[in-house]
C-alpha cells in the first residue's frame, strides 16, 4: 500500500502530537492528498467557522504517489478553510518536503486549535514534538528554514514556513517550502499564522514507510509514463526551456492576457517578461535572468526557473542577500508583477518574487491587487497621501515597495494584504475588484477564453487557474482544440477536467503532467502503488466526489450559486484589441448548462440523485 | 572495458531520482536517506550537483579498513564492503578524502557505491543524462567534443 496509513494529529492548545491509524475507507473514496484531507475537514469542522478561530483545522497532506519514483510524485497539499475566500481552501505544492513527510511515515498532519505561543514542529521519522519558535517569530522564511537546520544541525531536514506575511495574517499568504516552492494560494499561511505555527520541519529516513503493492508493474507504468513526459512538446521542451513562462507570448498574441486590472487584453510589455526574455542577455551586465531550470522531487520535467538579477537594478542597490540567485518569475508570477499593473521590468519582477518567497505572500493575489490599487489612483479615488507614494498603472516603483510593505503590514502594505476584494470595497468600488469569491483572478482573461471564465465562476476556491485548466483545449489543444470563443461543448469539458484535476491533486502527481498524460497513462500507476480496483471509471467518480463535497463544503459556509460569477468588466467591457477584441464573457450561458452536467439545481445544489449516486 | 560514473553537473535539475533508484536497489525503499549517490543544491549559485564515490585506484578506504572488509571489484573496478566482515569501525570514513564512504547505523555496517555490479541504478534513471556510465578512458569525451565543435577549421575565414 502506497499509504503509510498513519495520521499524526497535533493539538496545538494542548501541544499533544498523537498518533493514529489513517481512515483506510475514506481513502478508498478519496485516495489522498486533497480528496482525503477534505474529507477530514468537512467532517471534523463546522464549514461556518471564522477561518481565524482556533476551531478552524489545517492538514498537511501527502499522495500515494508522494515519496515515489513516479515522475512528479513528490506533492503535498494545505488544506484549511481559507481566510481570504471564506471557502475551502487547498494549495499544493512541490519541492521535497512532501516526500520527506512521507519517508517519516506519515499521510497527514491534521492541526487543531492555536498554540498561545510561536511554536514549530519538529517531526524525526516517528517522533514529533512542538518546539519554542519565540525566536523565529518576525523572521523570513529564508531566516526560518537556515536557524532550524543549524540549530538541529541537520542540513538534510526540510522546512514549510510562513513568513512575515503569514504571521501578519496577509490575507493571501502562502506557505513555502525549501525556500521557493509554496502552498500558495488563498491564504493558507496566515491560517497557519492564526495558530502561532512557524515552521513544520521534517527528517525522514524509514524504509518501511510505506509499502508499493506491486513493484513490477508500478517500475513499469512509471518507465512508460517517464517516457511519454520526455516525448511531449510541452513537458518535454517547452516547459524545461522556458518554464510556465512558455505561455506570456502566446497567450497575449492569442488576446487573453489580463492586462492593468483587466482593462486591456493584450500588454505591449509582454515580450519584456516573458520566458523567452529571461533567457536573453542583459545589457547591464551581459548575463541572462535566467540561471538553469529545476526540478521538484522526482520530477523529470523540470519546469522550475532559478534566477539571478542584475546586480546593478535599483531594487537591490546594498541588498547583498538578493544578489544571489534564487526562484525566478513563473508566468503566472511575471503576469500578476507584471502585465496586471503594467510593469515591464523582469529584474523588477524577479525581486517582487523573491521577497514573495522570502516571506510567503502569493504573488498572483498581490499583484492583481497592486493593478486595482493602480486602477483606484487613477480614478483618483486613491491618493498619493494615503499610498505614500504615487502609483500609476506602469509604476516599477511603487510595485517594489508595496512588494516590500505587504509582509511587514507597514504603512499602505496593510491594506493591500487584503485583497483586491476589500480594498476596492473600501474605497468604494467593489466592481473593480478582478476576483471570484474575492480571490484574484491568475493570468488569462474570461472574457478572451470563453471556457476559462467559466472555470473561475465556478472554481471551489474563488479564481483559480488550477481547478479546471481550460487553457488546455482553448489554446493548446488538448486533448482536442476547441476555439477561444465558443460556449458549446465546454461546460462539460471543464466538469471532466474538474473532475480529473481533483484526481490529479490527491495523487502525489503534479498537475503539468497532464500536458501530456491522460487519465490512461495516470491509472495504471496509481494502481500498481495502491491495493484494490483502481479503474480509470472509479478514479473519475473519485474526482466528482471530491469536487461535489468541495462544494457542499462551500455551501455550508454560506456560498451560493450567487458567487458563481465574474466581475462586471468581464460580463460587459468588451475586449479592446487582439483576435478576441470585442468579446465578453458569456458566463450566462455556459453556467445553467454546467450546473446541469454536474447534476445540480438551477441554483447550484448539487441535487438528492447526485449526492446519493457520489455518496457525498 | 572497464567503465565508469561519469557526472555533468550541468544538466542536473536536482530531481532526485537518481537517490531513488540508488535507495531502491540497495533497501527496496525511496526513502532517499539511504541513498549512496547524494545531490547537493547550491541554490544561491542555481546549481545541483550530484557525488558519489569516483573508485579511487589507489582507494584509502581499502587501505585503511583493518579487517579487508573492501575489496576491488576487477571487472567494474568498484571498491565494495563485504557487509560480513565489516566491523563498523568507520576507520575508512575517516580514510576517505571525498566522505563518500558512510556508516549505516540501522546495519552496524558502512556503505559505498557499488556501481550495482555494473549496471548503476542511478545513471539508468537520470532523466537528464548528468549521470551516465561510460567507458572509463574516456570520460573526457563529451567535453572534447565540445571543444572541437568550437574548432575554426575553414581556411577562408583565416
Amino acid at each position: 500500500m502506497a499509504w503509510t496509513k498513519n495520521v499524526l494529529r497535533v493539538n496545538l492548545e494542548t501541544g499533544s502530537c498523537t498518533t493514529e491509524p489513517l481512515n483506510m475507507e475514506w481513502a478508498q473514496d478519496y485516495l489522498g492528498q486533497r480528496g482525503l484531507a477534505t474529507k477530514y475537514l468537512v467532517s471534523e469542522t463546522d464549514p461556518k467557522v471564522d477561518p481565524f478561530s482556533p476551531k478552524n483545522k489545517m492538514i498537511f497532506v501527502t499522495g500515494p504517489l508522494t515519496g515515489t519514483m513516479a515522475a512528479t510524485g513528490g506533492r503535498y497539499s494545505v488544506v484549511t478553510k481559507g481566510p481570504l475566500t471564506g471557502a475551502i481552501a487547498c494549495s499544493n505544492s512541490g519541492g521535497y518536503f512532501g516526500a520527506e513527510l512521507k519517508f517519516a511515515g506519515w499521510d497527514m498532519v491534521i492541526f487543531e486549535g492555536a498554540s498561545a505561543k510561536p511554536v514549530y514542529l519538529l517531526i524525526t521519522d516517528g517522533k514529533a514534538e512542538l518546539l519554542d519558535a519565540s525566536h523565529l517569530w518576525g523572521k523570513t522564511v529564508w531566516e526560518t528554514e537556515a536557524t532550524i537546520k543549524k540549530y538541529h544541525q541537520d542540513p538534510q531536514i526540510r522546512v514549510a514556513a510562513i513568513g512575515r506575511a503569514g504571521e501578519n495574517r496577509v490575507l493571501y499568504a502562502a506557505i513555502v517550502n525549501d525556500l521557493h516552492r509554496a502552498a500558495g494560494r488563498s491564504g493558507v499561511g496566515a491560517v497557519m499564522g492564526s495558530k502561532n505555527l512557524k515552521a513544520v520541519a521534517v527528517r525522514g529516513t524509514r524504509t518501511d514507510a510505506y509499502h508499493l503493492a506491486d513493484p513490477e508493474a508500478f517500475f513499469a507504468a512509471t518507465e512508460a509514463g517517464k517516457k511519454v513526459l520526455a516525448a511531449n512538446g510541452v513537458t518535454g521542451q517547452g516547459l524545461p526551456t522556458y518554464g510556465t513562462q512558455v505561455l506570456m507570448n502566446v497567450i497575449n498574441e492569442l488576446g487573453a492576457l489580463p492586462t492593468r486590472n483587466h482593462r486591456d487584453i493584450q500588454f505591449e510589455g509582454a515580450m519584456a517578461i516573458g520566458g523567452e526574455a529571461m533567457h536573453e542577455k542583459r545589457p547591464t551586465d551581459g548575463k541572462a535572468n535566467l540561471i538553469t531550470n529545476g526540478a521538484c522531487f522526482g520530477c523529470t520535467i523540470a519546469c522550475g526557473r532559478i534566477s539571478r538579477m542584475d546586480p546593478g537594478h535599483f531594487s537591490i542597490k546594498d541588498k547583498p542577500q538578493y544578489k544571489g540567485a534564487s526562484g525566478g518569475v513563473e508566468y503566472e508570477a511575471a503576469w500578476a508583477l507584471g502585465a496586471a499593473n503594467g510593469v515591464s521590468d523582469l529584474e523588477a519582477l524577479t525581486y517582487a518574487n523573491f521577497l514573495c518567497n522570502e516571506d510567503g505572500f502569493d504573488p498572483i493575489s498581490f499583484g492583481a491587487t497592486v493593478g486595482a490599487a493602480m486602477e483606484l489612483y487613477e480614478l483618483g479615488l486613491l491618493t498619493k497621501e494615503e499610498i505614500g507614494f504615487e502609483l500609476p498603472f506602469g509604476s516599477t516603483e511603487g510595485m517594489v515597495r508595496l512588494a516590500e510593505l505587504t509582509a511587514v503590514g507597514e504603512g499602505f502594505g496593510k491594506v493591500i494584504g487584503l485583497g483586491s476584494k476589500r480594498l476596492c470595497t473600501k474605497y468604494g468600488r467593489p466592481d473593480l475588484s478582478m476576483t471570484v469569491k474575492s480571490q484574484e483572478f491568475p493570468a488569462y482573461d474570461g472574457r478572451g477564453l470563453q471556457g476559462m471564465g467559466l472555470a473561475y465562476a465556478t472554481s471551489n476556491r474563488g479564481a483559480c487557474h488550477l481547478r479546471g485548466y481550460m487553457v488546455s483545449p482553448e489554446v493548446l489543444g488538448i486533448p482536442m482544440k476547441m476555439e477561444p470563443q465558443a460556449t458549446e461543448g465546454k461546460p462539460a469539458m471543464l466538469k471532466a477536467f474538474q473532475d480529473l484535476t481533483a484526481v490529479v491533486d490527491s495523487s502525489g502527481l503534479c498537475l503539468f503532467t497532464t500536458f501530456a498524460w491522460g487519465l490512461s497513462d495516470i491509472q495504471p500507476q496509481i494502481q500498481a502503488a495502491c491495493e484494490g480496483d483502481w479503474s480509470e471509471e472509479r478514479l473519475l467518480l473519485v474526482g466528482e466526489r471530491i469536487w461535489n463535497m468541495e462544494r457542499e463544503y462551500n455551501l455550508g459556509a454560506g456560498l451560493t450559486g450567487k458567487d458563481d460569477n465574474l466581475p462586471p468588466r468581464l460580463m460587459k467591457e468588451p475586449a479592446k484589441t487582439g483576435p478576441q477584441k470585442g468579446a465578453v464573457s458569456k458566463l450566462d450561458i455556459m453556467l445553467p448548462e454546467y450546473y446541469q452536467v454536474r447534476g445540480w439545481t438551477p441554483e447550484g445544489v448539487p441535487t438528492a440523485e447526485t449526492r446519493m449516486r457520489l455518496g457525498v | 572495458m572497464q567503465k565508469s560514473l561519469h557526472i555533468d553537473p550541468n544538466k542536473c535539475t536536482g530531481c532526485l531520482q537518481c537517490e531513488m533508484a540508488c535507495a531502491w536497489e540497495n533497501y527496496r525503499t525511496f526513502t532517499i536517506a539511504k541513498s549512496r549517490i547524494k545531490v547537493f543544491s547550491f541554490h544561491h549559485e542555481g546549481r545541483f550537483v550530484p557525488y558519489t564515490c569516483t573508485q579511487c585506484d589507489e582507494a584509502w578506504c581499502m587501505t585503511a579498513c583493518p579487517v579487508d572488509a573492501i575489496q576491488l571489484d576487477p571487472v567494474t573496478g568498484a571498491k565494495i564492503v563485504l557487509e560480513p566482515t565489516c566491523v563498523g569501525c568507520k576507520v575508512c570514513t575517516i580514510a576517505c578524502p571525498f566522505g563518500t564512504i558512510n556508516y549505516v547505523a540501522q546495519t552496524g555496517k558502512v556503505q559505498k557505491c557499488d556501481l550495482c555490479d555494473g549496471a548503476p541504478a542511478c545513471a539508468k534513471a537520470c532523466p537528464t543524462a548528468a549521470i551516465t556510465y561510460v567507458d572509463a578512458d574516456w570520460t573526457g569525451l563529451d567535453k572534447m567534443r565540445q571543444w572541437a565543435g568550437k574548432t575554426d577549421t575553414n581556411p577562408a575565414t583565416v
